[in-house]
């Protein structure tokens, strides 16, 4: 038996999370095959799949399936799964995988579970996974007994490693019905964001603490210095100072950086529902009682507006010295 | 139009939960449930929705036993026209899907608001198997939807950006902030709400290969190195940076 991966793409590329869910994959024990669907520009990345764990790499190139549409995508994987007989199916929990799982796993009548963030195990012939519940306040663990079983896994849960070598991409001749087009994407409108929040390895958000939008330019500059993505706290976007998309929290995104730093924010559970299983925390606040220092590893207790730019500056300095 | 609003009822967001029986169970015991945020989003968009197209009708539908009636009643306070309960525990999205399709294949749909995600399980794959079961599209994470005819256009949040998409009625959503700002019931609404149809039908039987053992609370984390900055910005910015670099390894 194998497991199936889906491969997230997006503009012709395969995205970041493509590779973690090869890697997360790969802690199942099984043979992993991985497929890609639509349009993907540089072939090679296909076969270099091989170097981060999958043994097959299928490519289902569909003409009509360049553009995204989760319905069709998800009827196109359900007949690969049952075609290459892969009992498991790993998805990222993004916003292409994450949208495909749940539909699949009715196609399959399958076990499911969604943003899982712990390494899977395999007791008694049964999938055993686990993901945080309670907006991070609490962890659970399932059992998944179906003849198939499809999951999802949260961005930035496993770090991919190079262990092998390139595979052969062989190309997969299966095509979606056409009431699987229902909904489809017509356009993508960027935001500003260089780099997206969900899959950023390091954050830099700011919270009310910044007092207005005008100086949210040293949250941007430290983040720059980081090669970091840019967040904030409800309280910095209902005061209209940042966009909704750059929210972390229970009415945000839920991130899970290698390492996010705080400024300006207070880490009311609703935040910190939304960043508390980031691996490194760090709070730069001037009050020394504010709940973020319960969860934050490292701090300094002072006023942003010294700390901030003398941390950028020292930063650069840094960086400097170590390239 | 028929307009289908999906309710789950969670926790109130500051609750800090315990486990029962096993910890298999959330010990509900003390504990406030309020109306998903997410679907409060739904709400005031659906309204909207029903007020601009005359004739149209919301119901509301929620799998929960007797206790969430209460949150159900606020759901027709802000605006909803009738209600129906599923008198069932929702033990996980799969068997809540399988109900809600179930009861929605009976009554007839043209629309259906589901929630980006509940904040319990945070699951955010309701809707989506709902629109599976019921063989109709779904659409995640919506920040504005527009309706005319049979289409709707819609705008979903992707990493990085925004999605626009296009789908055609019948259909399932999933909505994100933006899509409505949620609605603050007043005394009439509250008033009306009392009158207004809430009927409870019982579950089917079904099967699902998906089953929670257990739950633990994370580890309270180790004391942190937190550094003044007062008197001297420079030693603390210098000395985060050594543990940055040398302990956490993050730069
Ligand atoms: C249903 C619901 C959902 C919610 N969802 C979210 C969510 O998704 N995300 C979210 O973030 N919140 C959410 N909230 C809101 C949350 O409860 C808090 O109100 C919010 O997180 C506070 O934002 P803040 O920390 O920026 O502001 P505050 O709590 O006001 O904290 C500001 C902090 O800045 C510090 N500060 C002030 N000046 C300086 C300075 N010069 N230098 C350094 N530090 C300074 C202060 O000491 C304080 O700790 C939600 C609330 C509810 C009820
Ligand atoms: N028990 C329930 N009854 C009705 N709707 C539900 C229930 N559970 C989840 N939903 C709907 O599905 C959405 C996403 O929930 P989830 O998939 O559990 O994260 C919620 O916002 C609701 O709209």
């Amino acid at each position: 038996m194998s497991v199936l991966v889906y491969l997230d793409s997006a503009n012709g590329a395969l995205r970041k999370t493509a590779y973690e869910a090869v890697a997360y994959a790969t802690h199942l024990g099984q043979e992993v095959i991985a497929l890609a669907i639509g349009n993907i520009e540089n072939t090679q990345s296909l076969a270099d799949m091989g170097k981060y764990g999958a043994s097959k790499v299928y490519h289902i190139n569909d003409e009509k399936l360049k553009t995204f549409a989760n319905a069709a995508y998800a009827s196109v994987i359900a007949q690969a799964a049952k075609e290459l007989n892969c009992k498991t199916i790993v998805f990222s929990a993004s916003s292409i995988g994450g949208v495909i799982a749940p539909r699949a796993a009715v196609k399959l009548n399958a076990g499911l579970l969604s943003d899982i963030n712990v390494l899977p195990k395999v007791e008694n012939g049964q999938l055993i996974v686990g993901k945080t519940v309670f907006s991070g306040k609490a962890n659970a663990t399932f059992s998944l007994s179906g003849e198939y079983n499809v999951i999802s896994v949260r961005p930035n849960t496993v770090k991919p490693s190079e262990t092998g070598s390139p595979v052969n991409v062989e190309t997969l001749n299966i095509s979606a019905g056409e009431t699987d087009f229902r909904a489809v994407a017509e356009a993508i409108l960027k935001t500003s964001d260089k780099i997206s929040l969900t899959e950023a390895d390091i954050i830099v958000s700011g919270g009310r603490g910044m007092k207005g939008p005008e100086n949210f330019y040293l949250i941007e500059n430290l983040a720059e210095v980081l090669g970091a993505a840019v967040g904030a706290s409800r309280a910095a976007v209902d005061a209209g100072w940042r966009p909704h998309s750059q929210q972390v929290g229970q009415t945000g995104k839920t991130v899970s950086p290698t390492m996010y730093i705080a400024v300006g924010i207070s880490g009311a559970i609703q935040h910190l529902a939304g960043m508390g299983t980031s691996k490194v925390i760090v709070a730069i606040n001037k009050d020394p009682e504010a709940p973020i220092f319960k969860v934050a590893d490292y701090g300094i207790i002072g006023d942003a507006f010294e700390v901030v730019p003398a941390l950028t500056e020292a930063l650069k300095a840094y960086k400097q010295k170590i390239s | 139009m028929k307009i289908i609003v999906c309710v789950s009822c969670v926790p109130d967001t500051t609750t800090k939960p315990t486990f029962i029986e096993n910890n298999s169970k959330l010990n509900e015991q003390g504990v406030q449930f309020i109306v998903n945020p997410y679907d409060e989003y739904s709400l005031a968009r659906a309204v909207a929705l029903r007020d601009a197209n005359p004739g149209s009708k919301i119901t509301v539908i929620t799998v929960g036993e007797a206790s969430t009636e209460q949150n159900i009643r606020k759901a027709l306070a802000a605006g909803a026209d009738e209600a129906i309960r599923i008198n069932a525990k929702p033990i996980n999205a799969q068997y809540v899907a399988k109900q809600i399709a179930h009861v929605l294949k009976e009554i007839g749909f043209d629309i259906i608001f589901t929630g980006k995600e509940s904040i319990d399980y945070n699951g955010g794959i309701t809707g989506n198997l709902i629109a599976t079961e019921l063989d109709i599209p779904y659409t995640h994470s919506v920040t504005s939807l527009e309706v005319s005819g049979n289409e709707a256009k819609m705008e979903r949040e992707i990493e990085g950006g925004k999605e626009v998409v296009k789908s055609s009625l019948p259909m399932v959503l999933g909505s994100q902030k933006g899509i409505g700002e949620p609605i603050i019931p007043n005394m009439m609404g509250i008033a009306k709400a009392r009158t207004k149809p809430l009927t409870v039908k019982e579950p089917i039987a079904v099967e699902i290969p998906t089953l929670l053992v257990t739950h633990e609370l994370p580890k309270p984390k180790g004391a942190g190195k937190f550094f003044k900055a007062e008197g001297n910005v420079q030693d603390a910015v210098n000395q985060l940076i050594e543990s940055l670099s040398k302990e956490a390894k993050t730069i």
